[in-house]
């Protein structure tokens, strides 16, 4: 009975999104208040009943209700509670309902922080958002419905969830991805309502900002999670496969940082206007292109849900209704978006017209080369893949170059600068670079690498330049620590971004070429040497978890002499199903990683096994955080919120909206 | 021309150009990185040429999986129940693989004549078999309702 009333409720929030996505749009084109008016409860309604049936689902989850088709599918009874309720994402139907829900998480959001927006686009951004949620709750009702039943007769146990699930990532990786991906269909809805209204002007941009900046920050970590996820988990000692999978998050990512760069354009200087628009479409694209991959079948993926092809259909139609839509309203708009001031060849918003470009190539690229195997297989019926030396030999260059002009890009100014003013600041802080690039990995890691003095150049590139930036800018205070503290926070959170990239290059840089591996076969007492470490293995025994038996090793570390760490990876059979899973054992450092993956018993008690030594592996995703911080940072710039409290003064003084309260 | 014309008309040239160089670039790229697929079958007739990348999908036959006592080696047969091809690979095999299962091995043939993988691939899921493998087994004319482990109820 319960489970069916979780999906009365799904039913209930469909009803609202269609009320949703027609009244207040029709509304707002008819000046008609109060459709308009009705745009914030149905949000908080449509999330109400949203929530109603992700919590009515869970319950099914925790209490092992193996009626419903995916509880019986995804979760066990052994399992621990923790997993049992996280296993609802664990499949393709529970993960689209919490995909939706985050949508309505959101849209709950922009019905709040919209008080000092006009209740018609605030009516419009709504709709369009509520559109968005009739294709996807009619899409769970018509071929993913989360709360199918087995009858009549249900299985005793369910099937365990995937035992590669099982895992603390598995409980952050999936809802922030998800956030990350769903926030940027705000900032689409936002770009659809200016076309509708035809006011694409600084204000619209001003609003999108910090929407643009949250969801930017949340998909960063939402894709660092999974990078580090897949580094420790899947236990081929990598930290990005150029999975097809894991491509279509980095092309929103890439869409979404070009967005949130020309967007700061738009805001400013009144240009760039229909681009701002495009990426915004792009980057909503970009989301709804990975669910229609991951969830269509169409490809071998370590993520690949079990497919039907009547979902890819769907998805595709709900990609080609919204996306073919937005362009086609922007193609009848782009009269409208003219840029008001003109700039010069040389000028910040040359700069972050390069930046744009160069990131949407390599977004493009990247999608050729994840869509072309599926292209070709349509075409020719042979099956093909891309391996990851295409996307490195187009994605390393670019990026090089984005970091060039990263550096030059803060320092210019608006309108004009001079190349004369630019070479007079950069020139001494190019030579820094250089010189740093080739002596400190020298110092660090003792050997010459081409590799490792670029990254690092390009690293110390970017900190100078910033740092000769903050200098320029505090020169004429009367303190230093008075000029920090006239910078705005969204001029801080930049450059907290800015710094994430250098963290993450030489992460990235030194992680690639200096990392070293092992695969040997060893017996009880036996080392070996890798790097500046001596591992030795001293036995195996059989222990025992909540719902796996497993084999576990001990291997002792040591350097110079000097016992550091004992690793203990596993070798693990779930009870559930059979499955035999490797648990890596990781000594993580700031500096290093040590990581070992178990293989198989030989005879005589030796196993063999696979040793990496990693340097500064920790950095890349150090840097993702402080990027992810940087676009948090920024989007508390008191310049939003300022005007949100003049609005609302504004408001109270003349009371005219009489939807307001029903929500805040 | 007007000089404004003039201006537009080099913006637009120059786009068009960069286009061009660099969605060529990218297809030259993409041209030299395209792994194909084939079946066991194939391999056995001589298809391949040594030394080019491939990716081979099959079963791995049962009772053929051979592994060193001393060293990484492993040696197993893949098939399509028509043709198998030996398989040399050194290192540790994924977590699912076994006699049986479905796999995609990424590798090449040396001058011997032996496959050598640099990559073996097995999936996370039981029931969800690769689309490699399945063309596989369906090329060879097994039919995919026959053979237990190829049925894929949805999970």
């Amino acid at each position: 009975m319960i489970p069916e009333l979780g999906q009365f409720s799904l039913i209930l929030a469909l009803c609202l999104s269609i009320l949703l996505g027609t009244l207040p749009v029709i509304g707002a084109q008819r000046n008609n208040v109060l459709w308009m008016s009705l745009a914030r409860p149905l949000s908080a309604g449509i999330f109400v009943f949203l929530g109603i049936s992700i919590s009515i689902l869970a319950y099914a989850f925790a209490t092992d209700d193996f009626s419903v088709r995916i509880v019986a599918a995804q979760s066990n009874s052994l399992l621990p509670m923790h997993f049992k309720l996280t296993a609802l994402w664990g499949g393709h139907e529970g993960s689209f309902l919490l995909w939706t829900f985050m949508l309505s998480g959101w849209m709950l959001a922009v019905s709040i922080y919209s008080k000092n927006m006009p209740v018609e686009f605030v009516a419009r951004v709504l709709g369009v958002l509520g559109f968005l949620c009739i294709g996807y709750i009619f899409f769970m009702l018509a071929t993913s419905n989360p709360f199918d039943r087995i009858v009549p007769l249900p299985p005793a146990d369910g099937a365990d969830l995937n035992t590669a699930l099982q895992d603390f990532a598995f409980i952050v990786h999936p809802p922030t991805l998800y956030m990350g991906y769903v926030g940027f269909s705000v900032v689409f809805a936002f770009a659809i309502a200016a076309l509708l209204s035809g006011r694409l002007d600084a204000a619209w941009a001003r609003w999108s900002r910090p929407w643009a900046n949250v969801a930017w920050a949340i998909l960063t970590i939402g894709v660092a999670l999974g990078s580090w996820w897949a580094y420790y988990e899947l236990g081929w000692g990598g930290w990005w496969g150029w999975d097809p999978v894991e491509n279509p998050p980095l092309i929103t990512w890439l869409f979404g940082t070009a967005l949130i760069h020309s967007l700061a354009v738009t805001e400013k200087r009144g240009v760039f206007k229909s681009w701002t628009v495009l990426l915004a479409i792009l980057a909503f694209s970009g989301s709804l292109l990975g669910t229609f991959i991951t969830r269509s079948g169409l490809l071998t993926s370590v993520h690949a849900f079990a497919s039907d092809p009547s979902r890819g259909f769907f998805i595709l139609g709900i990609l080609g209704l919204t996306v073919g839509g937005a362009l086609l309203l922007y193609a009848f708009r782009a009269p409208l978006m003219k840029s008001e001031f003109g700039f010069d060849v040389v000028s910040r918003e040359i700069f972050i017209l390069i930046n744009n470009v160069i990131l949407v190539v390599a977004a493009a690229s990247i999608f050729l080369g994840t869509i072309f195997p599926m292209v070709y297989q349509a075409l020719t019926n042979d099956l093909i893949s891309i391996g990851p030396p295409y996307f490195n030999a187009i994605f390393v260059p670019l990026m090089i170059l984005l970091v060039l002009f990263l550096g030059v890009g803060p320092l210019s100014r608006w309108k004009r600068t001079s190349t004369a003013y630019l070479l007079q600041q950069l020139t001494r802080v190019a030579g820094a670079s250089l010189v740093i690039g080739v002596i400190l990995p020298l110092i660090i890691l003792l050997e010459f690498s081409f590799a490792a003095t670029v990254s690092v150049a390009l690293a110390a590139w970017i900190v100078l330049s910033m740092g000769k930036d903050l200098m320029n800018k505090t020169a004429n205070k009367a303190t230093r620590s008075k000029g920090l503290r006239s910078l705005s926070l969204s001029y801080y959170g930049m450059q907290t971004a800015h710094l994430g990239i250098a963290v993450m290059l030489i992460g990235i840089g030194l992680t690639s070429y200096f990392s070293s591996e092992r695969s040997v076969v060893l017996g009880p007492g036996q080392s070996i040497d890798l790097g500046d470490y001596e591992f030795t293995f001293i036995s195996s025994s059989a222990v025992r978890g909540p719902n796996f038996i497993a084999d576990e090793a001990e291997i002792t570390v040591h350097k110079a002499g000097v016992e550091i760490e004992v690793l203990r990876p596993q070798r693990r059979v779930y009870l559930a199903t059979g499955t035999p899973s490797t648990e890596m054992a990781i000594d993580s450092g700031f500096l290093r990683d040590l990581f070992i993956t178990l293989g198989e018993e030989k005879t005589g008690g030796a196993w063999s096994m696979t040793i990496y030594v990693k340097p500064f592996i920790r950095w890349v995703w150090l840097g993702a955080l402080f990027m992810a911080l940087g676009g948090m940072v920024a989007a508390g710039d008191k310049r939003y919120r300022r005007l949100l409290r003049r609005r609302q003064t504004e408001r109270m003084a003349a009371n005219t909206s009489g939807a307001v309260p029903l929500i805040s | 021309m007007k000089p404004h014309r003039q201006k537009r008309l080099g913006i637009v040239l120059f786009i068009a150009v960069s286009l061009s160089l660099a969605i060529g670039l990218t297809l030259f790229a993409l041209s030299q990185n395209i792994d194909l697929f084939y079946t066991p079958t194939q391999v056995a007739q001589g298809e391949v040429a040594a030394g080019q990348r491939i990716r081979i999908g099959g079963m791995v036959k049962e009772g053929s999986l051979y592994s060193a006592d001393d060293s990484l080696m492993v040696q197993f047969a893949t098939t399509d129940y028509v043709n198998d091809v030996m398989i040399h690979y050194e290192g540790i095999l994924p977590d699912l693989f076994r006699e049986g299962q479905g796999i995609v091995v990424e590798g090449s043939v040396d001058a011997a004549g032996v496959f050598r993988a640099s990559r073996v691939l097995a999936k996370h899921d039981e029931n969800y078999m690769s689309q490699e493998v399945k063309a596989a087994l369906d090329a060879a004319g097994a039919s995919a309702t026959n053979h237990p482990l190829t049925s894929q109820p949805e999970s």
